[in-house]
């Protein structure tokens, strides 16, 4: 089994996918001879062909459109947008049309397609390049909205993803592509697209995130281990449908809840849970939910990027409230 | 190509049907190689030509030899009948709303031409992506006029449009303005893609035409040579906004040359000449001619919509002056001095427009209601299950509220 990192799990998804199914196709801007700017699509256009692999002019709305007339014609259309900053112009297509063939044609058009883009900062990029957008879509009614944390799961959830008979925004965690590898098989198996996954197990408290969070949400629950906490991971990988079920019977568990998420504060993915969490499972915790989040500015430039993104320190301040309030 | 004087081979007496008879508007010309040895400081690389077609007179009298379609007596007559009977379903709606059996209604009125030649011009295979004014052409691809008065009544299922008409592959019509344009190239890839003989006919108003999205996909549909027909229903005015006030540009068939096809205007009230116009682009697609850019020229008569006053911003005079080059009074005209039209065969067809009018409103006002937790059934293939709760919800609460 190869030792992979994400963005070649990405690839390896994409290729095996292409082979399986030849109505599968790619686009987007520069994803042809140059394989992408993050090389998610390295060797596919010597592999399966200019028809498949299209190189598309430098327009984020025709992609997103593109993607949708393709889908609606049986062509399950794989888009790459470069960095997350440049899929706004997609948001009209995607809230006005991709989640909407289905419902306003009564099942007559459907759109089978991803838009997959990386998501969120840490890698000392240009301006807008580096935004979170989860939230942004997951409001969206008749869409997915995928997160992996690691190469396995971007590899199975991205194959879930094209083979998913609605539209799905699929969000790379930016600086996960190759902070790390993980053995991948490319046995074709798909991983379910409504599930939680439980990174890890825990008694103590549940620390739910998702993407590029996951990994600093790892190294803390690393840490609070060193101090005798046991810390239950949820990884919210699939945003949307959000499985709210699995983080309330951790919760259940636990008693204690910390949610992470690099995406605004204010209305982000992380009020949404702990929303849920205050109307299903408000008798079985001990404390608040607490939220670490990014502020709720625009997304720094790169020298202030850190301020931004909630790192090890602030997930343990929050843990710690937590504690003070509830000891275990 | 284009159907004019000269192809008759007999009659030489009416002028060519495009304004000018020259050759086709050219399209991009190769700029000048940069290595090239250059005799003056600036040169011309690029001119373009625009081109209109009529046929018809406003009066009705031949501008040019009509080509074969509008020679043949049942084409030339179901062309009429169904740019009447689409006037009489667009009076009836507008007549719905205004009793308030109907919400907003985007009314056809003296643009009905321009729908007739879209359903004639088209194959039935053949992909419509329409705005939403091409009644007529969805019409004869097959939606029955009670789903139009649905979907303005609020209803979803008036998109549904039947199994085994060319409309139920055919795209919903489009409020968003331009937006849907670029799903054409999408299409059209597709329709490369499976080696399939198809076209896409991608329709919006002048007003689309300032925005990006429209300009993504008229920019980029000549890279892959797509089999697409862009049409501009140049009706004057997007709402309370001239023509004049919405682009610098001469006219609207002149931005496809900016993407490197050709753009061409043809009078869309004469009948004739737009579905010649259309059938010509659209077999020059279908033989891989590539995209082509047509602008029809039209003028609202009506509203924009029913919840707009266009007496607020627009000269009464200029809607008095339009209604002499109504497309309906001009191909009448030619129908009678044609032979093809009575006045026993207009009575007969004003009865049977009024009543099936009328019967679409019938169906329309007696369509039972969809049950509430329909809104949930056509939104994923399968309702995630964490969605359940919020169906069986609606469902128990049952029906809420009266709507129209």
């Amino acid at each position: 089994m190869p030792n992979i990192t994400l963005i070649e799990a990405v690839n390896l998804a994409m290729a095996s996918e292409m082979r399986r199914d030849p109505s599968v196709v790619v686009l987007g801007e520069d994803i042809g001879r140059n394989g992408g700017v993050f090389r998610a699509t390295l060797g596919l256009l010597d592999e399966f062909g200019p028809d498949r692999v299209i190189d598309t002019p430098l327009a984020e709305t025709l992609v997103a459109a593109m993607a949708i007339g393709l889908s609606t014609q049986g062509i399950r259309a794989v888009a790459e947008i470069q960095f997350s900053g440049f899929m706004y112009p997609c948001v009209d297509q995607v809230v006005n049309h991709a989640t909407r063939y289905r419902n306003r044609t009564r099942g007559r058009l459907t759109c089978p397609m991803v838009i997959r883009a990386p998501n969120g900062g840490g890698i000392h990029a240009p301006e807008h390049h580096s935004e979170s957008l989860e939230t942004t879509f997951a409001h969206m009614p008749g869409l997915r909205v995928v997160a992996p944390s690691s190469p396995a799961r971007a590899y199975g959830l991205l194959l879930a993803a094209i083979r998913d008979p609605d539209p799905v925004i699929f969000l790379e965690p930016t600086r996960l592509y190759r902070l790390f590898k993980q053995p991948v098989e490319d046995n074709g198996e798909a991983l379910p697209l409504d599930t939680c996954f439980i990174d890890r197990s825990g008694s103590d408290i549940t620390l739910v995130s998702w993407g590029a969070m996951m990994h600093d949400t790892r190294v803390a629950a690393d840490q609070l281990a060193a101090e005798g906490i046991s810390a239950e991971i949820i990884d919210v990988a699939t945003i949307k449908p959000l499985d709210l079920d699995t983080i309330l019977e951790s919760v259940a568990k636990t008693g204690r809840c910390v949610i992470i998420s690099e995406s605004a504060r204010a209305g982000g993915w992380a009020s949404e849970i702990a929303a849920g969490l205050a109307e299903h499972g408000l008798l079985t915790l001990f404390a608040p939910v607490m939220r670490v989040a990014g502020y709720d500015t625009p997304m720094p430039l790169a020298k202030q990027e850190r301020v931004y993104i909630p790192d090890v320190s602030r997930i343990l301040h929050e843990v710690r409230k937590v504690f003070d309030l509830a000891p275990k | 190509m284009l159907h004019c004087a000269n192809s008759s081979g007999k009659n030489r007496v009416l002028p060519s049907a495009i304004a000018k008879p020259a050759a086709k508007a050219q399209a991009a010309q190769p700029t000048v190689n940069p290595l090239t040895e250059l005799s003056s400081a600036t040169t011309k690389v690029a001119s373009y030509d625009v081109f209109l077609t009529r046929y018809l007179n406003p009066d009705g009298s031949l501008a040019a030899e009509p080509p074969a379609f509008a020679k043949d007596r049942d084409t030339a007559r179901a062309m009429y009948e169904l740019m009447v009977r689409t006037r009489l379903f667009d009076k009836k709606a507008v007549a719905l709303q205004r009793t308030g059996q109907l919400g907003t209604y985007a009314a056809v009125l003296g643009q009905e031409a321009i729908g007739v030649a879209i359903g004639h011009a088209l194959a039935a295979d053949d992909i419509f992506i329409p705005a939403y004014r091409e009644y007529a052409a969805q019409f004869a691809r097959g939606v029955p006029m009670h789903s139009i008065l649905q979907y303005w009544g609020g209803d979803e299922r008036g998109m549904a449009y039947p199994a085994g008409t060319p409309s139920h592959h055919d795209f919903p019509l489009s409020v968003p303005i331009a937006t849907h344009i670029p799903h054409a190239i999408g299409v059209a890839y597709a329709i490369k893609l499976k080696n399939e003989r198809r076209v896409v006919l991608a329709s919006c108003g002048d007003g689309a035409t300032s925005k990006g999205d429209w300009y993504e996909a008229v920019s980029s549909a000549k890279v892959w040579n797509l089999p697409i027909v862009f049409l501009v229903n140049n009706n004057g005015w997007a709402i309370s906004m001239p023509s004049h006030r919405q682009t610098g540009a001469q006219n609207y068939a002149q931005k496809g040359f900016a993407g490197g096809i050709t753009g061409e205007q043809v009078d869309g009230n004469d009948v004739i000449a737009t579905r010649a116009v259309l059938s010509a682009a659209i077999e020059r697609a279908r033989d891989g001619g590539g995209p082509s850019l047509v602008e029809a020229l039209t003028y609202r008569l009506h509203d924009h919509t029913t919840a707009d006053d266009a007496r607020r911003y627009r000269p009464e005079a200029e809607v008095t002056a339009a209604w002499e080059r109504c497309p309906v009074k001009r191909y009448k005209a030619y129908l009678e001095t044609a032979g093809f039209w009575s006045q026993a065969d207009e009575d007969a067809l004003i009865a049977a427009g009024t009543a099936a009018a009328e019967a679409a409103a019938q169906t329309f006002t007696a369509t039972q209601p969809q049950a509430p937790e329909a809104i949930f059934d056509h939104l994923y293939e399968t309702l995630p299950k964490s969605m359940a709760w919020q169906r069986e919800e609606v469902r128990a609460r049952g029906p809420v509220g009266g709507g129209h």
